[in-house]
């Protein structure tokens, strides 16, 4: 393989992981192991991770993991922080490491648990944007307009994506972060950087395209969520400590081609297009007013 | 040193001198006083430990399994709604095959909302693969305590010290508690079977196919089957270094008996007084306690009794559908025993209600004067019920 500059050669993923072809997710770990190396340990609540990672007697990572029950990313990585610390070991990282459902809807207690209680671990969600596992039903991270197996037909879904940063950065945790499998330069940057701030949960949030669940073409998948960032459907930011937001890139598309590519929006017509379109606009330029607050203070 | 202690802080202290690193707990009344001491402890540094202080049971559970796999000694404590909540980790944590200690203090499932004694929220727990060991009085209870973390580090399953809600956990006796040296004699530092660690990775509780489960299911039976003699060899050293020792079951007075009363919990102290009372009046009557309902001590229980013996089982619990479980689980023991003594079942003292020695001897009674015992287990001492289903 090419060599990238800012991208580490080596690989913690076995070839032969059980993820299917152009898994976002599959890609999404591979690009966080190489920012934060052998000294990890990851805690997999149920998920298409808990498959990828391998079948008894095998694994498909090349570091320590521990599969949890769905609910308990958050609680189970600090458990195993706790278990690390009082036996001197600070230097390895914890990464929880769940999808939405783990993340957004059955998993959500214990993160926010977490996050209050300042928890020293590395938290990320690969966000497919349903309970894929299972055969594709939405969970509070589907996006408007997708079909699933559970906003089957045209009961597809009518609520919005639960925004996930905001409510970590409520917690006003040390880093959240959004990250994206086409930027991977970005991604690495970002997992380094979690590894290294202290005092809390680091939480970082990472579009990652499920082809079967999503109804593209494998070799779509990191082209559409690049698309997803250029049109700021997904942007990339940073939010230091709850207040402090960077925004990596401004995109310059419109949300029209990223739609119209998936099969999971086939059904939507121009208007339900053109109402998506708002919603973007819409939730962009509120991430730019918070970009440009300096400091949000009290009068 | 005796020490004039509540049952809750029994297992505070011998949590404290077992040197557990992780404690991970959520509060529910009549538990709370075992978390309270304990954060104390860590916080003042009387401990050296983390403690957790979670959002969830079912997150306390989650923290303990995970800190376990870290290769911590690790407790926890809950009740009732909380043992419950935590039910799908129960299975998790002996799956996983990690030796966490807890103690659980036997509350009423609501509704109606009642904190008061009943076993049926440990004993819904019975198919998760937990040991579990139920107590009489305080010094059974710090005992238990220590002697647990032995057990599930050498047989890698989860134990559970079960109490009653008040008239153990809230009650204050005095309590023999040991010296620390003597407690690290007994007790070394926890070294795992297995435990994550980036120089060695592996991959803990992945997926395993029809062709392996079942193997692996097979093993934590032998592990259980193990249980009753690694016990008794731990309370034979426990016994040499603090001179106390209980057994799986505990026969009194069993021998001669004609109606022999099985008990387990506090209602034991009681029936004591009442074995004592009715031999003294010329009655022959005997006392089992159960300590141990899992794995549940067939062997000890079937060469306890012989043919003629009657055996009122007192049920501080009940399976709807079905009746008291200790006597089921006796009645499934004694099946396949050549002969077997008759099982008479009562219900009694459930919600907290008090076991007095007039509703033991009541039982001994009925149990006495039948010759057959009803299919059907009979409850004690009820006010009148509505016949309205
Ligand atoms: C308590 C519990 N409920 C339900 C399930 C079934 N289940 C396993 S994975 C999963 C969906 C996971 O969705 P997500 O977290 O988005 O991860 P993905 O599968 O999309 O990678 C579900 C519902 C479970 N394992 N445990
Ligand atoms: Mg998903």
């Amino acid at each position: 393989m090419k060599h990238r500059e800012g991208v580490p050669d080596i690989d913690y993923l076995y070839p032969g992981h059980l993820a299917c072809p152009g898994c976002g997710a599959a890609i999404a770990m591979k690009f966080a192991l190489k920012a934060l190396g052998p000294k990890t340990m990851v805690v997999l609540p149920a998920s298409c991770w808990g498959i990828i990672a391998g079948a008894y007697p095998q694994t498909g990572l090349k570091v320590p993991v521990m599969h949890t029950a769905f609910a308990t990313a958050g609680a189970a990585a600090s458990g195993l922080r706790a278990a690390l610390d009082i036996k001197g070991d600070t230097e390895t990282t914890v990464l929880a490491w769940a999808g939405d459902g783990g993340t957004f809807d059955i998993g959500f207690q214990s993160l926010s648990g977490a996050a209050e209680r300042g928890e020293d671990f590395i938290y990320a969600c690969y966000d497919n944007e349903a309970y894929m596992n299972t055969g594709v039903q939405r969970s509070s991270s589907t996006p408007y307009g997708m079909r699933t197996a559970t906003t089957p037909g045209t009961s597809w879904k009518r609520t919005r994506k639960k925004n996930i940063v905001e409510a970590l950065a409520a917690h006003r945790i040390p880093y959240a972060a959004t990250a994206s499998i086409a930027y991977p330069e970005d991604m690495i940057r970002k997992f380094v950087r979690a590894r290294s701030v202290k005092g809390g949960v680091r939480f970082i949030h990472i579009l990652a395209s499920c082809p079967a669940g999503w109804r593209i073409p494998s070799e779509s998948a990191v082209k559409v969520t690049r698309l997803a960032v250029l049109s700021n459907l997904f942007p990339l930011y940073e939010v230091k400590d709850g207040l402090h937001y960077t925004l990596n890139m401004e995109g310059n598309r419109p949300v029209r081609p990223y739609i119209r590519m998936q099969g999971r929006f086939s059904h939507l017509t121009e208007e339900e297009i053109e109402r998506i379109q708002e919603m973007v606009d819409s939730d962009w330029a509120l991430l730019k007013e918070k970009a440009n607050c300096k400091q949000i203070s009290i009068k | 040193m005796i020490r004039i202690l509540e049952g809750n802080h029994a297992v505070s202290e011998a949590v404290r001198l077992a040197r557990v690193q992780v404690i991970s707990a959520y509060p529910i009344t009549p538990q709370t006083h075992i978390v309270e001491t304990l954060s104390e402890y860590c916080a003042d540094g009387k401990m050296n430990a983390r403690f957790l202080c979670v959002e969830s049971e079912h997150s306390a559970m989650g923290a303990a399994i995970a800190a376990a796999m870290g290769g911590a000694r690790t407790f926890t404590a809950t009740s009732s709604h909380g043992l419950a909540y935590m039910h799908e980790l129960l299975h998790w944590s002996t799956g996983a095959r990690l030796p966490i200690v807890m103690a659980e203090v036997n509350r009423a499932m609501g509704p109606g909302w009642n904190i008061w004694t009943d076993q049926t929220d440990s004993l819904s727990q019975r198919d998760t693969g937990w040991i579990q060991l139920y107590c009489e009085d305080g010094q059974e209870v710090l005992d238990t305590t220590v002697s647990a973390f032995r057990l599930a580090e050498t047989v890698n399953l989860p134990v559970m010290i079960v109490l009653d809600a008040f008239y153990l956990s809230h009650t204050f006796e005095p309590v023999d508690v040991p010296e620390q040296g003597s407690v690290d004699r007994f007790l070394p530092p926890f070294s795992p079977r297995f435990a994550m660690d980036t120089e060695n990775p592996a991959n803990f509780g992945e997926l395993v196919p029809p062709g392996l489960y079942m193997e692996m299911r097979r093993n934590i039976q032998l592990a259980m089957e193990s249980v009753p003699g690694c016990f008794s060899a731990i309370e034979e050293e426990f016994f040499f270094q603090f001179g106390r020792r209980y057994g799986p079951v505990e026969c009194w007075m069993c021998d001669d008996a004609e109606v022999i009363m099985v008990v387990s919990g506090t209602i034991t102290g009681t029936c004591r007084q009442v074995v004592g009372d009715l031999r003294g009046r010329g009655e022959k009557a005997g006392l089992m306690k159960i300590k141990m309902f899992r794995p549940f001590p067939a062997r000890e229980i079937r060469n306890a009794f012989n043919p003629n013996q009657k055996l009122a089982v007192v049920d501080r619990n009940f399976s709807f559908g079905a009746g008291g479980i200790f006597a089921q689980e006796l009645k499934a023991v004694l099946y396949q025993a050549p002969d077997r003594p008759r099982v008479f079942e009562y219900i009694a003292g459930l919600g907290g209600r008090d076991v007095t020695p007039k509703t033991l001897e009541t039982i001994y009674r009925m149990t006495k004067e039948q010759d057959t015992p009803k299919m059907e287990s009979v409850w004690i001492d009820l006010n009148v019920v509505d016949e309205g289903i």
